[in-house]
């Protein structure tokens, strides 16, 4: 054998070596598998420790190693990390494979016998592996430095101003007709109660003016293609009826407009709009939207009115659906929640009991720019509430509905109660499971709350009603609450009651992912790289995630997060080139018989066929490496570097101990 | 002949399961960080793809000593690469075929999607596919992991048939 192969163990603190006799299999390795060309195997407390990584660089020196196994964690760890350790001791990056007895044995297994055993094999299979394997230099291809921001709430808008300001274009994609998101609707926010619109509109207006920002809202991306540094993706931009180069946003259209529709989206339901709207007068863009389904002029043919107003004739009733194609290096998905829909919840009498209200209907009333001025009201839009329960963990932290918790709502609750106490002087009556204040500033408001005489009783509601059992419950909502601190069933009668309501992934968060070839977790949050230590990236190279799409947040750490997804473009924009994995598909000319089977197998397009030499090509730049015509081709023409035949067809020889068999009478297997 | 000498303890079938890179290794992935439980009896190869899998390689696990073969992959629809894992269900159905055909019980192989979030999934179907395949008992095919050796017995009786 020519190879010089070392094998090193790790115990990952008692992660592995609690379940895997680590020492055993390192000298197994050594003594076993010294005829496959294991010269050095070791087992280490740490391997990807400094020190650890040191040991296998000094053995490659002295040694002379030509090939390193490590079976420590999973290869989506630490891969990269002692890929870079052989670099740095001169071996290619490529000889070395990572194998996981973490993941795939010590942290699923339980029998120690049957892990250790396991150990084994899996080293046996990365022993027989990595003989085949062929030092490969990575693929570098430029960045394009223009970046797609999809989304334009808080999180979308500080990614899309960091990068703007750093000189890098910017094209940001809305699907509603203004950029803001929801922090656009909210009233305050905790717990320093600043005014929302106040703090978000100067960003907004940036984002409108910013000669590096594309702003496209009333749009979609409807498809992506291409790779890290490459992408080409396809927006549809829906037709406003109204020509943006002529509209100065003025205004009359709107006004003219004698059409008024309830407004279910910016103003929760709480509000009318007209059938063509500027969503709310701080909007960014400042150009008016027709809703077709609403306007009397698609119904029935006759009004426009607007038309007939428009002072400089920007109203275009034959507008159509356009596509339009951007490319783009990187991509930052910012699309944030939605939320839950306590109608789901029917014991809360959402929807059939007139004053209970959702959250983000509370934060429309309760705003200045609102429906009713900010004046705190029942559903009459008169009266005064002279009680107030608010219901905490609608729709999180229940089984039936989403397990998580979410994060804000504790906080925003005690906003609500500070806001009534305020505005009203109402009796305000929290039901909470437990209230979670972990952020900066945050328990301070909650001893404030305490201090203002909010009462607060732990319990979950059990139920909302009307009907009353006193005559003190007389036409009054009553809150039906299990008092947990003193064991005692309470019936309260209030006048309004708050619901609030969980936050959720947007309805088509799965299919966004799949358009962006990123992965939802089964409650339907983005999956980052990493939770802890990358929970920016995702697992497809040159897409991120920031804000409130990656799970419940509020807005300082949607801030965070929207400006470090921005910091981690900007440093791949600085690399000016960005490497691939080689893993790539390559035709031998002198076997392929030119039967075209491979062509159409390929979903990137990637193979072409020279009819004069008839012979097929793969083209390396548009290869994604998938494999699946290597293992189509009868005549075994096609390879893959990575993850060849004779590397796979080996892998399986080693994780069976055929390798050892062959040379050993002795079966080496467990049982 | 059978290879259990210790019959007391219960035959452990020895399965290789194919994973491809994006949904289902990290499953298995998930399934580790969450320490959920499954049986020891299945070593892992990770594929780019689950359309990666040549029919040789099971053909190879099955020559080699393994009992049986799961095949896994993202789901439909969710393919990294668009729509390779089609491809691997056509393989699939057509190998499973062949096996059968050879005289394999078709419980021997499974085909898996599991998504990246599904590593509660991935385990459930492990566990259950090493009890199918302990149930069936041991393959035992008398070949030292040669793919062309597999094919190559029964021309030899046909000879030796011919011949007596």
């Amino acid at each position: 054998m020519v190879e010089k192969i070392g094998v090193y163990v790790c115990h990952c603190g008692t992660n592995i070596a609690g379940i895997v006799d680590v020492e055993g299999v390192a000298r197994w390795a050594a003594e076993k598998l010294k005829p496959r060309g294991v010269v050095v195997a070791r087992d280490y407390k740490f391997m990807c420790s400094s020190l650890g990584q040191e040991l296998i660089e000094k053995d490659i020196k002295e040694l002379g190693l030509t090939r390193v196994v490590v079976a420590a964690c999973s290869p989506h760890l630490h891969e990269k990390t002692f890929r870079n350790a052989c670099k740095n001791a001169g071996l290619n990056p490529y000889l070395c494979e990572l194998v996981s007895i973490r993941e795939q044995v010590s942290w699923v297994h339980t029998d120690k016998t049957a892990a250790t055993e396991k150990a084994k094999a899996i080293i046996s299979g990365g022993v027989e592996r990595i003989i085949w394997h062929e030092p490969l230099e990575p693929l570098r291809v430029p960045i394009n430095p223009a970046t797609l921001v999809v989304g334009g709430g808080i999180a979308g808008l500080q990614a899309a101003l960091e990068i703007a300001d750093a000189g890098s274009h910017v094209y940001m994609v809305e699907r509603q007709p203004s950029i803001g998101g929801h922090m656009a609707q909210f009233d305050k926010t905790f717990p320093t109660l600043d005014c929302s619109a106040c703090i978000l509109t100067p960003k907004m207006v940036d984002v409108g003016n910013h000669p590096n920002i594309t702003l496209m809202t009333w749009a979609e991306v409807t498809g992506v293609d291409g790779y890290v540094g490459n992408f080409q993706v396809t927006i549809k931009q829906k037709p406003r009826y109204v020509n943006t180069e002529l509209c100065t946003g003025c205004g009359i259209c709107q006004e003219k407009c004698p059409k008024k529709v309830i407004d279910d989206v910016f103003e929760a339901g709480l509000g009318k709009r007209k059938a063509m709207y500027i969503p709310f007068p701080q909007a960014v863009p400042k150009f008016p939207v027709l809703d077709k389904e609403n306007c009397t002029y698609f119904i029935k043919g006759t009004c426009k009115a607007c038309e007939k107003f428009c002072p400089t004739g920007a109203i275009d009733y034959t507008q159509q659906e356009e596509f339009i194609k951007v490319d783009v290096g990187q991509i930052i998905l910012a699309t944030g929640y939605q939320l839950f829909d306590p109608h789901r919840m029917p014991q809360y009498g959402y929807g059939r009991l007139p004053n209970v209200f959702t959250s983000l209907e509370f934060e429309r009333l309760s705003n200045a720019a609102g429906p009713t001025g900010g004046k705190i009201v029942l559903r009459d839009g008169v009266t005064e509430p002279r009680s107030v329960a608010i219901v905490h963990c609608v729709g999180s932290r229940d089984k039936n509905y989403n397990a998580y918790c979410s994060s804000i709502c504790c906080m925003q609750s005690l906003k609500f109660a500070h806001l009534v106490h305020e505005k009203t002087g109402a009796e305000v009556y929290e039901c909470y499971i437990d209230i979670r204040t972990p952020a900066k500033g945050y328990d301070e408001f909650y001893q404030r709350l305490l201090e203002e005489g909010t009462h607060f009783i732990r319990g979950k509601v059990a139920e909302v009603t009307n009907a009353p059992r006193t005559p003190e419950e007389e036409g009054k909502l009553i809150v039906q609450v299990e008092d947990t601190l003193i064991g005692k069933q309470q019936r309260i009668p209030v006048d309004t009651v708050i619901l609030s309501a969980a936050l959720e992934p947007r309805q088509d968060a799965k299919e966004v992912a799949r358009l962006f070839g990123i992965s939802c977790s089964a409650d339907g949050w983005y999956i980052e790289r990493h939770p802890k230590l990358d929970p920016i990236a995702t697992m497809t190279d040159g897409v991120y995630i920031a804000g409130a799409v990656q799970g419940p947040k509020d807005i300082p750490t949607s801030v965070a997060q929207g400006a470090a997804a921005a910091a981690r473009v900007e440093g791949k924009i600085q690399q000016k080139e960005v490497a691939i994995e080689p893993i790539r598909a390559s035709i031998n000319p002198d076997q392929c018989s030119g039967c075209r089977i491979c062509n159409d197998l390929c979903p990137f397009n990637a193979i072409l066929f020279h009819e004069d030499k008839m012979v097929s090509e793969i083209n390396p730049a548009l290869c994604q490496g998938c494999g699946t015509c290597v293992a189509a081709c009868p005549a075994g023409a096609i390879s893959g570097t990575g993850f060849s035949n004779e590397q796979i067809l080996a892998q399986i020889d080693g994780l069976l101990f055929l390798n050892v068999k062959k040379l050993d009478t002795v079966p080496a297997e467990g049982d | 002949m059978s290879e259990q000498t210790d019959t007391n303890r219960p035959f452990e079938p020895v399965i290789i399961g194919f994973t491809c890179n994006w949904c289902s290794y990290r499953a298995a992935d998930m399934a580790g960080t969450a320490r959920m439980k499954y049986g020891p009896n299945i070593r892992l190869i990770r594929l780019m793809c689950s359309g990666r899998l040549d029919p040789t390689f099971v053909l190879k696990a099955f020559a080699g000593g393994a009992d049986g073969v799961m095949i896994t992959g993202c789901h439909p629809g969710d393919c990294h690469y668009v729509e390779q894992n089609y491809k691997a269900l056509r393989r699939y159905i057509l190998l499973r075929k062949t096996l059968v055909q050879m005289g394999f019980e078709p419980g021997r192989i499974k085909l898996l999607w599991a998504s990246a979030a599904e590593g509660a999934i991935f385990v459930e179907e492990v566990n259950k596919f090493i009890e199918q395949v302990r149930a069936l008992g041991p393959l035992n095919w008398p070949t030292s992991g040669n793919v062309e050796e597999m094919f190559a017995i029964p021309e030899q009786m046909m000879i030796q048939e011919a011949t007596s």
